[in-house]
């Protein structure tokens, strides 16, 4: 098809009852909100596009028929009608009323959940979250079991700003604040992969703050986790490093390629180990396992010329064992 | 036809010369043509950031894997993400402190308000001075602030973000403290004006409506704009002296920043509105040539929607982890104040029936105000009903609704009042095809704009996203809807750049404008256009301002006269 005729295709589309173009008005429903929260959606749409037809069809009815004719004059009609006026107070008055007893209804189940959910720490910082499991691993990606209830305890690690999550196919989004949790549940129906981001704009990297939701079944979310909580002891350090350095989000702002461009804020760690290091202020250092652990822990002591202060601090997040780790991947980007 | 217009032989614009005489004036007049020239200046400014905005995102910045090769019209990557984010920051403060806010009372308030009422001036003249003064003064601070560091925290300001940038968030805040002093002076000036300054005969049911629109208007400005001051107050001095206040670092609490933001800034959003409606109610009836219907019904959704205004901040925070019974009230009192509103659409309606309607420029706006306002009215309802908002938060769903409020709404009655006065300012008519010309193409525009927002709205795109690749590759009619909506940008912008072109020429070579060209009741169109510096030599007679049936169309003189 030509790009043209792919163009007047999705015109046509773009209708009031587009559903033959699966997901024109919402995203796949993956969770058990979605259906709720769609139908509240689908509820208000029709009652607006009825209103607003109804309005602009006597809008340009009365345009047309009572447009300015020499020798027509403007007829008197009365200036006011209590009963018509009251109706429509009265009328947008019930249907409002339904609308919030609908939604609201929908909300509660969102913020109420149920007592058994499965409960994931989870810590957000700029630009990257860490999701911590019960049995106290760490991960960059949401894992979680399939078809039972889910619940995310969240904050904002200490003097990090506010973030948000949302999971548009799970139709859920809230807000992660430093210095207290916010909470949110939700119910999977089926093993995928879905988008999660954050919703409330942080600052340089705020679009890079991203990752994936992998929604597993059961068995095989329970074999993640395990594996999961072993890897540092039965994989070699640099592996672990590498993985450590993937899932505590330092690709976010950190190349190890030695890509140098504007979506990645940090220095690029391809070839550092042994290289002196140039600083905004003080002398110069060697890069080894000392400075790598104190730029993991204290980031703003030192920061390198021509980079800005943004680097959040990991103490308290990350184990000596995963210094180790990390420091032995860096050493293999040469 | 001209030399049958009586030219008064003085005018406001000839009374005195010079720069001096104009920029320590006392006159309402002049006060209310600097505000104009001020308030376009910082549209132009709002305006180009938000050109760059839509240039940055007319493309994901990394294409699909298929088709890594496709020609662009501009690049993907036209700006840094620092740029990006300081470019929309400063779009929406200089949009909304510089010119949705003081716009429309401002501008036409000053201008218009004291001749509705029959009067010389506003009742305290020299305190109208001193606002138009501190709207200078807080422009120069925003200019510093684009000069030096610029701001990246969003027009919101959120704590702690805000409190840890390196930007200028103390100039800025410092501009924004000192813009709301002027709209307290603003506001106080014109509720002392309306309550002792009406003529004999002109009750407050006789009083034309844009009056009580700016008269909730200025109740919002007096009781909401001190809370901003305060909090931007407590913010600076969270910065400057480290006190906890927002700041959980230093023991504060950063969603009390929201609550005391949003308890000013949703008011303001009925301070940006109310006087539109105002003006909207002046254009249906004078361009139907008919009697408003239901005067009571919306002088009196004014004042509701400027109290229960004050009740509903909390529904911008549905998703801050606020209390399930703070969400549930919040939610309940926002649509009782989309009531008002719709009666309000309803009774505009109603006014159009069996008149005899003019096309010309300003019923156009009216017209377009109508449908945009319904539409942003309506999406309003996705963001109240908490179930679908827990959805549809920060998403461009957001943005749209807002952008239909704010431009479709208030920018476009103020381009209908700017239409509608200017013969009576400048005593000038501009071509009424080029008005029209310009009417369509920002109604397309704007529409190719902002109606794929929507749509991007509802499959996750969330505002103040540098990058939107990653959403792109799982939805792909995301990249195409910032494509439309980005070329859309472009043919608003080539619409709202006509308006100056034959606005201006009309003053070089404009027809000279009658006393009334298009048959108004009010008593500004009882004085010359432009009116005298005193306005009007002797008290006029007060009448209904909607009463059209002695007002007849003059061939003479182009204009209407009273018969």
């Amino acid at each position: 098809m030509s790009p043209f005729a792919e163009w007047i295709n999705r015109g046509i589309s773009i209708g009031l009852f587009a559903q033959a173009e699966k997901n024109f008005w919402l995203p796949e429903q993956a969770s058990t909100f979605a259906p709720m929260v769609d139908k509240a959606f689908y509820f208000l749409l029709g009652i607006s596009v009825f209103f607003f037809c109804l309005i602009v069809a006597l809008m340009v009815a009365f345009v047309i028929l009572y447009r300015r004719r020499p020798g027509v004059e403007s007829q008197k009609t009365a200036t006011h009608n209590g009963l018509l006026e009251m109706l429509w107070l009265g009328i947008p008055l019930i249907i409002v009323c339904v609308i919030f007893y609908q939604g609201f209804k929908t909300y509660l189940n969102i913020r109420v959940a149920p007592a058994n959910a499965y409960e994931i720490n989870v810590v957000a910082r700029k630009w990257a979250y860490s999701f911590t499991y019960p049995n106290g691993h760490v991960d960059e990606v949401l894992y979680m079991p399939a078809d039972e209830p889910v619940q995310l305890i969240m904050t904002s690690a200490p003097g990090d700003v506010s973030h948000g999550l949302s999971i548009p196919d799970f139709r859920v989004n809230m807000d992660i604040v430093p210095g207290r949790y916010t909470k949110i549940w939700f119910h999977a129906l089926e093993e995928g992969e879905h988008q999660l981001f954050c919703t409330q704009y942080c600052g340089t990297g705020h679009s890079d703050m991203r990752t994936a939701v992998k929604v597993l079944k059961r068995p095989d979310f329970d074999k993640y986790l395990a594996e999961a909580e072993n890897y540092l002891k039965t994989m070699p350090p640099e592996k672990a490093g590498e993985i450590l350095f993937q899932r505590r989000g330092c690709t976010t702002c950190h190349t190890v390629d030695g890509t140098r461009d504007a979506a990645h804020v940090g220095p690029t760690l391809k070839g550092i180990w042994g290289h002196e290091a140039q600083f905004k202020a003080g002398p110069p250092q060697t890069v080894d396992e000392n400075y790598i652990r104190e730029s993991l822990l204290e980031p703003s002591a030192k920061i390198v010329a021509g980079y800005p202060d943004q680097m959040p601090t990991f103490k308290g997040l990350l184990k000596d064992e995963e210094i180790a780790a990390i420091i032995a991947y860096i050493k293999t980007l040469k | 036809m001209t030399s049958e217009i009586a030219l008064p032989t003085d005018n406001y614009l000839t009374h005195t010369r010079g720069l001096w005489s104009w920029l320590f004036t006392l006159d309402h007049k002049r006060i209310g043509v600097m505000y104009l020239i001020t308030i376009t200046t910082a549209f132009l400014l709002g305006g180009i950031m938000a050109m760059l905005v839509r240039t940055e995102l007319m493309y994901p910045n990394h294409p699909p894997a298929a088709q890594a090769k496709t020609m662009t019209l501009v690049p993907r990557e036209v700006m840094s993400k620092d740029a990006y984010n300081k470019s929309f920051t400063l779009h929406g403060a200089v949009m909304i402190f510089l010119f949705i806010l003081p716009g429309i009372p401002a501008a036409f308030g000053n201008f218009v308000l004291p001749i509705m009422l029959g009067a010389k001036d506003v009742a305290f003249p020299r305190l109208n001075l001193a606002s138009l003064w501190l709207l200078w003064i807080g422009l120069v601070f925003f200019l510093i602030v684009l000069v030096f560091g610029q701001l990246d925290t969003g027009w919101t300001f959120y704590t702690p973000y805000s409190t840890s940038t390196e930007t200028a968030v103390i100039p800025a805040v410092a501009g924004a403290f000192i813009l709301g002093f002027s709209s307290i002076f603003t506001g106080l000036n014109f509720i002392v004006t309306i309550h002792t300054m009406r003529p004999p005969g002109m009750t407050w049911f006789k009083m034309p409506l844009f009056l009580w629109g700016l008269y909730g208007t200025a109740l919002i400005q007096v009781l909401a704009t001190p809370v901003l001051g305060i909090t931007l107050a407590l913010l600076a001095v969270e910065r400057i002296f480290g006190l906890g206040i927002f700041d959980p670092k230093l023991g504060g609490d950063p969603v009390l920043f929201q609550h005391f933001f949003w308890f000013y800034s949703h008011p303001a959003v009925y301070i940006m509105i109310l006087p539109a409606m105002g003006i909207i109610s002046e254009l249906i009836t004078v361009f139907s040539h008919k009697h408003i219907f239901g005067y009571k019904f919306i002088a009196f959704s004014s004042i509701a929607i400027a109290l229960l205004g004050f009740l509903v901040w909390g529904h911008h925070m549905f998703t801050s982890g606020q209390s399930i019974l703070a969400s549930m009230i919040f939610s309940v009192l926002t649509f009782s104040v989309s009531i008002p509103s719709a009666i309000k659409v309803f009774n505009w309606i109603t006014s159009m029936y069996k008149g005899s309607i003019s096309l010309a420029t300003p019923m156009c706006y009216a017209l377009m105000f109508i449908f945009l306002f319904g539409i942003g009215g309506l999406t309003g309802l996705f963001l109240g009903a908490l179930a679908t908002d827990m959805h549809l938060h920060n998403t461009y769903f957001l943005v749209a609704h807002f952008h239909y409020v704010m431009f479709g709404g208030t920018a476009v009655a103020f381009l209908g009042a700017l239409h509608y006065w200017w013969p009576k300012m400048t005593g000038r008519m501009y071509s009424d095809f080029w008005g029209r010309v310009a009417v369509m193409l920002i109604f397309i525009g704007f529409n190719l704009t902002f109606i794929p927002q929507f749509l991007m709205g509802t499959h996750g795109m969330t505002r103040r996203y540098f990058d939107y690749s990653f959403l792109a590759d799982a939805h792909p009619e995301i990249a195409t809807y910032n494509l439309i909506s980005s070329l859309g940008s472009l043919v608003l912008a080539v619409g709202l750049f006509i308006i100056p072109v034959y606005l201006i020429k009309s003053l070089i070579s404009g027809r000279k404008a009658p006393a009334n060209p298009w048959g108004g009741a009010t008593l500004e169109w009882q004085c010359s256009s432009p009116p005298p510096f005193d306005n009007f030599p002797e008290q006029p007679v007060v009448g209904d301002p909607y009463d059209f049936s002695r007002i007849e169309y003059d061939e003479k003189i182009d204009g209407y006269v009273r018969v």
